[in-house]
């Protein structure tokens, strides 16, 4: 791709944006300042955790949002709507059922006035490109993930974009489909057979970041700002087990979970919003109990490197963060530079029977967790020790958005359950201190 | 619970009708006696009017649609008119639409003075009035949950708004739309037969139809023509089922968003014949053709190009405040006039007895579901639970809820003049007699979509009588059981209206209810009378519904719906 002229295709410019409350008010900040700019001939990877803009910077980009100050520039002009020439791939295909494969792929076309003809052939040149030959006439639910995530390239070039968008395009599928359409897809890039300029894709997996991109933006979450840059300057195609490709991998680790020294709250920084403000992942016990088991027993010993453990437990960052985070938020475990080590209560957990376990954890839980010990406070100065769940949620509404509000409470509940601090009643809508006969 | 917006709703559909009675009572004028008595009984004319009445059924139905695609999309797409359009809709669909039948018809008959048009126009606008909400809202519904990744597909590839509507939109609604288009088909039998033959004060019109044949047959008192009036009922509403709605169910299945084909596909032998008969699928092709080119035009022109600069925050809620205002006077108006106009006749004792008439009614309606439970649960369990039988009855029960139970009403009558029965208590078997079938089918679905683990498990731990119905299957079906509790309880009342008040030749019969109340004052021309009547029944329906069915509803829902 070096015959397009050295400009800058797109650019953010000190984008912010926030939450949309139900109400119409405008809540907590999701995206802080962010600016970035796409050159011709790039892949452009945004690296994050859940939750910390990514997707939200990608619909800022693909016109599909406005942001709440700051704008978007691609060739010169404000971005102010779906823009022309800027496509996307979206993370679950999003195929419409009711139209076959070419259909699919023509109504990109159908939809700029492209005459029926000259639709049908281009959409045709373009399932032959993406390797969908023989499928033109299937329906989406008649076909594999994958083959559906083809069409969905199918549809997203067929309209001879300057910049493919994609959205997690492979986190839905399974390893052998994801790994193959990644590799074709780098294959066509290559060897200059997509009439795109540039692609940015959002993505939690690191090696697919190392893999496919050539520049990785790292999002910080809480409120989401650029973390950091890297340049990838391995040729394709790149060897996963290239000890410089592990290296950067092991980097990238280390540099999303460095804890955050200049963050007021210490160590609690991991999650967005402090105090009873702090949002919460949705976490089982199960999981927390197992990643605390694993690291504990052999070869971990109570120590172990994050990428070997997301290998060996087959988890992606996205599943494996948050767990880690949660335990290092009880104090069972410390993450640090791409490492997740035990701490004395960590290990004592490990070891320990159930009952001893759930009072270790329902101690850590009332110690810990602002909205936890808020709760059992309530509850204890209560005559009646019944609380109904909207006296906190809609606290902590005043924080976070009521998707996060919902994920954060049920959390709590899960976690208070275990614990055996408080009991919830669902047909009640309650907690209370009695624990059922 | 009900709220401002069901009051404000309900106060004006009564004032509408009020205000179409005060307007048009000078205009009726009696029709032409030629066309009082068009109908004869002989049987070689039941397929032509076996054909009008079908006719008359598509007519009301496209109305119908049209309506869903106007009025669900305005209430889907502005903030300010769902606030209005939804709780009207809601109201609409839980008022008793059947005692506003004099209404209707007298504003018809005004408008086309001495021609059968109007008389027309009133008999498809009460079969409209039967089917058109519930299509609404689902349509509406439907609107507001498609799912955002396709909203988002739609705004990348820049579709516009028309396209949008009939790429995305409506083919997501779809599913939904056909099942609710077939519900209403199913309850416009009801009211074409009550609709084509209606006698309000002086005016009485019959117009060639299976119902108008039926009420001449009870007027001429021969049962004989009662029967061949079941038997044309029966072979229309077969054909329709064939002919029309599994070829559109069959094809409708390309419209569900699933991941992966459904194990038990709709077939239908005319949708096949059409698909593969070579000249058939070619003749079908062209409107196809027509219809995806339509449907692909952009029709920039419909939505000027708002710039997305949002208007300010106080301007926004000054236009919102204004709205609402402006509401909520019309509402306290149309509240005040109908108050006046019940008022010039009526006086609080009336009220009291129509209150008193309309909990005899409730009664009715709740000792029969009962009674309708016991009888039918645990047959639709039984019977649920036995794939192969299941399949069989299934869609016999369909059937019987789709039939008029109107047209057998007469036999009924007979049966009651004949042993001398007290008609409170046996007339009250009609309201149910239709509508129980609601009950039935969605029970033996519950029943057959149990999940077998869990039988398994029940039978593993060997848990029998007692415990298995109270602990595994009835909660198991609870969910299905109160939608078709729920659909039986708002036909009932409707039925009641027809069921309460009945005739065979010049014997009348009447039970205590308001049902019987809002039939004879209809029959009478007593307008203030049915005004109250329907008021007052209107709102005993709705608080019923809102503080009984929806929180059964609500409950089965979260707790008790499997998977």
């Amino acid at each position: 791709m070096l015959d397009v002229p050295n400009e800058t295709l797109l650019e953010v410019k000190h984008v912010t944006q926030r939450y949309k409350k139900a109400s119409g008010e405008e809540g907590s900040t999701v995206l802080d300042d962010i600016s970035m700019k796409l050159e011709p001939g790039e892949i452009v990877g945004l690296l994050g955790r859940s939750g910390c803009g990514k997707s939200s910077l990608l619909r800022l980009v693909s016109g599909l949002a406005t942001p709440a100050s700051g704008e978007v520039v691609y060739r010169g002009e404000t971005v102010d709507g779906p823009a022309e020439g800027v496509a996307m791939v979206f993370q679950s295909a999003a195929l419409f059922p009711w139209l076959s494969v070419i259909s699919n792929v023509e109504l990109g076309l159908r939809a700029l006035r492209v005459s029926e003809e000259e639709a049908r052939k281009r959409a045709l040149a373009a399932i032959d490109l993406i390797g969908l030959d023989g499928f033109e006439s299937a329906y989406p639910k008649e076909l594999s993930g994958g083959m559906r995530q083809r069409v969905g390239f199918a549809r997203a070039l067929v309209t001879r974009p300057n910049i493919l968008l994609m959205d997690e395009p492979f986190s839905a599928l399974d390893v052998l489909t994801a790994e193959t359409l990644r590799s074709d897809l780098i294959d066509l890039w290559c060897e200059g057979r997509m009439p795109i300029k540039s692609i940015m894709m959002v993505t939690h997996n690191i090696e697919e970041a190392v893999l496919m991109c050539d520049r990785i933006i790292v999002l910080s979450s809480n409120p989401g700002r650029i973390a950091s840059e890297i340049r990838v300057k391995l040729a394709h195609p790149r060897n996963r087990l290239d000890p410089e490709f592990r290296q950067l991998v092991d980097q990238i680790y280390a540099l999303m979970t460095k804890r955050a020294v200049t963050d007021r709250v210490g160590r609690d920084g991991a999650f967005p919003g402090t105090g009873l403000g702090m949002a919460l992942p949705r976490v089982s016990t199960n999981s927390l109990a197992g990643l605390l088991e694993e690291v504990a027993a052999p070869p971990y010993n109570g120590k172990a490197d994050m990428p070997n453990l997301a290998d060996s437990l087959q988890m992606e960052i996205n599943e494996l963060f948050p767990i880690a985070e949660t335990l290092q938020l009880l104090r069972f475990a410390e993450v640090e530079e791409g490492d997740i080590r035990l701490t004395l209560s960590g290990r004592r957990f490990a070891e320990a029977e159930v009952d001893v376990r759930k009072k270790l954890f329902g101690d850590h839980l009332l110690a810990f967790v602002p909205l936890a010990a808020r709760i059992r406070r309530v509850l204890d100065e209560r005559p009646s020790h019944f609380a109904p769940l909207t006296r906190f949620k809609e606290e902590i509404e005043d924080y976070m958005s009521e998707i996060y509000a919902e994920t954060t409470i049920r959390s709590v509940i899960d976690w208070g359950r275990y614990g055996e601090i408080f009991e919830y009643d669902e047909t009640r809508q309650g907690f209370s201190l009695e624990n059922p006969v | 619970m009900p709220n401002q917006w069901d009051a404000m709703a309900l106060a004006l559909v009564l004032a509408i009708f009020v205000a179409i009675a005060h307007g048009s009572s000078g205009m009726s004028a009696p029709l032409p006696a030629a066309d009082a008595s068009p109908v004869t009984l002989d049987y070689i004319y039941l397929p032509y009017y076996a054909l009008r009445t079908t006719l008359r059924m598509f007519a009301a139905i496209l109305a119908s649609l049209i309506f869903t695609f106007t009025y669900a999309t305005l209430a889907a797409k502005s903030r300010r008119a769902e606030v209005v359009l939804i709780p009207l809709l809601d109201v609409l669909q839980s008022v008793p639409i059947l005692g506003f039948l004099s209404f209707t018809v007298t504003f018809f008959l005004g408008l086309f003075p001495g021609s059968t048009l109007g008389a027309e126009c009133a008999a498809i606008f009460a079969i409209f009035t039967s089917q058109a909400w519930n299509m609404a809202f689902s349509f509406y519904q439907s609107l507001r949950t498609v799912p955002s990744e396709l909203e988002e597909v739609a705004g990348s590839f820049h579709l516009s708004p028309w396209q949008k509507f009939w790429q995305l939109e409506t083919p997501f609604a779809m599913p939904g739309l056909i099942y609710n288009m077939m519900m209403s088909m199913s309850g416009g039998w009801f009211f074409v037969v009550a609709s084509e033959a209606i006698t309000v004060g002086d005016t009485s019109i019959k117009l060639p139809g299976i119902g108008a044949y039926l009420a001449q047959a009870i007027d001429e008192r021969r049962i004989d023509a009662v029967i061949g009036a079941v038997v044309a009922v029966l072979v229309v509403i077969i054909l329709y089922d064939q002919l029309l709605f599994r070829p559109i169910v069959a094809w409708a299945g390309k419209f569900r968003v699933e991941l992966s084909e459904s194990q038990n596909k709709e077939t239908s032998w005319v949708l096949r014949m059409f698909q593969r008969t070579r000249w058939l699928s070619a003749a079908s092709s062209v409107p196809g053709q027509i219809i995806s080119n339509v449907s692909l035009w952009r029709l920039d022109f419909l939505t000027p190009r708002l710039s997305r600069k949002v208007q300010s925050v106080f301007v926004s809620r000054l236009i919102d405040a204004i709205w609402f205002v402006a509401i909520a006077a019309l509402g306290i108006y149309a509240v005040w006039q109908v108050v006046d106009f019940v008022a010039t006749e009526l006086t609080l004792a009336d009220f009291y007895n129509t209150v008193l008439l309309t909990l005899f009614t409730m009664l009715r309606v709740v000792v029969l579901l009962l009674i309708a439970t016991v009888i039918w649960v645990p047959l639709g369990v039984w019977i649920g639970l036995r794939p192969s039988l299941a399949e069989k009855v299934q869609p016999l029960a369909q059937f019987l809820a789709a039939f008029p139970a109107n047209v057998v009403f007469p036999i009924a009558v007979v049966l009651i003049l004949r042993f001398k029965l007290d008609p409170d208590i046996w007339l009250s078997l009609l309201i149910i007699f239709g509508t129980q079938w609601y009950i039935v089918f969605n029970v033996i679905a519950g029943a057959s979509a149990f999940p077998n683990d869990l039988r398994e498990v029940a039978a593993n731990f060997r848990i029998r009588g007692k415990d298995w119905w109270l602990k595994v299957i009835l909660p198991g079906i609870f969910p299905y059981y109160v939608t078709g509790a729920l659909t039986a309880s708002g036909g009932s009342w409707n039925a009641a209206i027809v069921a309460e008040y009945v005739k065979w030749g010049d014997d009348k019969v009447a039970a205590h209810g308001i049902g019987a109340y809002i039939a004879q004052a209809t029959e009478a021309g007593d307008y203030p009378r049915i005004v109250m009547g329907v008021a007052v029944m209107s709102i005993v329906v709705i608080l019923f519904n809102r503080l009984f069915w929806r929180p059964l509803f609500a409950f089965g829902e979260r707790r008790l719906r499997v998977g």
